[in-house]
């Protein structure tokens, strides 16, 4: 079980949270003009990295707000908690290779 | 709302105050329905000194800014819920009165206070037992080290959804429960606290 530190009320059990995918993706500004292509490209296409992976969180069971976590898809470790409408902090790729993972 | 006579609280089939005891003996675990208590939901920014300053005019205190808090005055007990976000217990029954005040208060900003009273009730959960019985089905560090009385918290009792909040005096766990969660929850805490011994008191 991860003890995940909620933005706003602190830290909570892994069972009240919910991952919602990946994030920071910004809808299309002009969706009418734009090709099929692109919008299925934004409705569906997600990255799957091994490592590193920007994703939206909520406080499912506490007290419902979203917000945005950098998780070690390999080893699961959390390496960044931010609120929605930051930036992405800069975090290195981790180094998996040794790691057990 | 329905009419007034039609009210049921959401643990009535239950017939608890035919077990209802005064004197709880040796029982470890002692349940008691709260049952009616208002309840009044209440969404702002916390940001705005406006909505902070026409509510606590209402109510009389100030709302809880930090997280996981409890302010409290004569009749009402205000629970943070989120960064703009609040639960009002109300004592008498009556909600009504209070949010239609509330919202009159907050005309023009972006806030709103809703009637929520019988979308919940209050399960009242004390005894030797207490934290013993929740921990077994609550995710929180229940520890008075850190959840002191005074504190309340969103999370899961036995997978439902509560609102815990562990009175002043350090007493009683108040659940904040959905009413179609009630009676599975109630069940659940019987069996829960049946090692123990429980007991039922009237509110």
């Amino acid at each position: 079980m991860l003890l995940i530190e909620c933005p706003f009320c602190g830290p909570r059990a892994e069972v009240e949270f919910r991952c919602s995918g990946e994030g920071h993706i910004a809808r299309p500004e002009t969706p009418e003009n734009i090709s099929d292509e692109a919008w299925a490209d934004y409705v569906y296409m997600r990255t799957n990295p091994k490592g590193l992976h920007f994703e939206r969180w909520m406080h499912q069971h506490g007290c419902r707000r979203w917000f945005c976590v950098a998780r070690d898809t390999v080893t699961h470790k959390i390496r960044a908690i931010y609120k929605l409408g930051e930036a992405k902090p800069a975090l290195d790729e981790p180094k998996t290779e040794g790691e057990g993972a | 709302m329905p009419e007034r006579y039609l009210r049921q609280s959401a643990l009535a089939h239950l017939g608890l105050e035919s077990r209802a005891v005064d004197d709880p003996g040796d029982a470890g675990l002692v349940l008691c329905e709260r049952a009616h208590l208002g309840k009044v939901g209440l969404r702002g920014d916390a940001g705005d000194k406006g909505f902070l300053d026409a509510v606590a005019k209402e109510l009389g205190f100030a709302l809880p800014l930090r997280p996981n808090t409890v302010a409290a005055g004569e009749d009402v007990t205000a629970f943070w819920l989120g960064p703009n976000e609040w639960l009002l217990a109300v004592i008498p029954y009556e909600g009504t009165p209070l949010a239609e005040d509330l919202d009159k208060a907050l005309t023009g900003l972006h806030a709103g206070a809703t009637v929520l009273t019988d979308s919940r009730t209050v399960i009242g959960v004390s005894g030797p037992a207490a934290r013993d019985v929740l921990a077994k089905g609550c995710p929180l560090d229940l520890h008075p080290s850190a959840f002191p009385s005074g504190s309340c918290a969103q999370s899961l009792l036995a997978k439902a959804d509560v609102l815990i909040y562990l009175h002043e005096d350090g007493g009683r766990f108040d659940l904040y429960v959905p009413r179609s969660y009630a009676d599975y929850l109630w069940r659940w805490l019987e069996d829960a606290g049946a090692e123990y011994g429980v007991a039922v008191s009237g509110d």
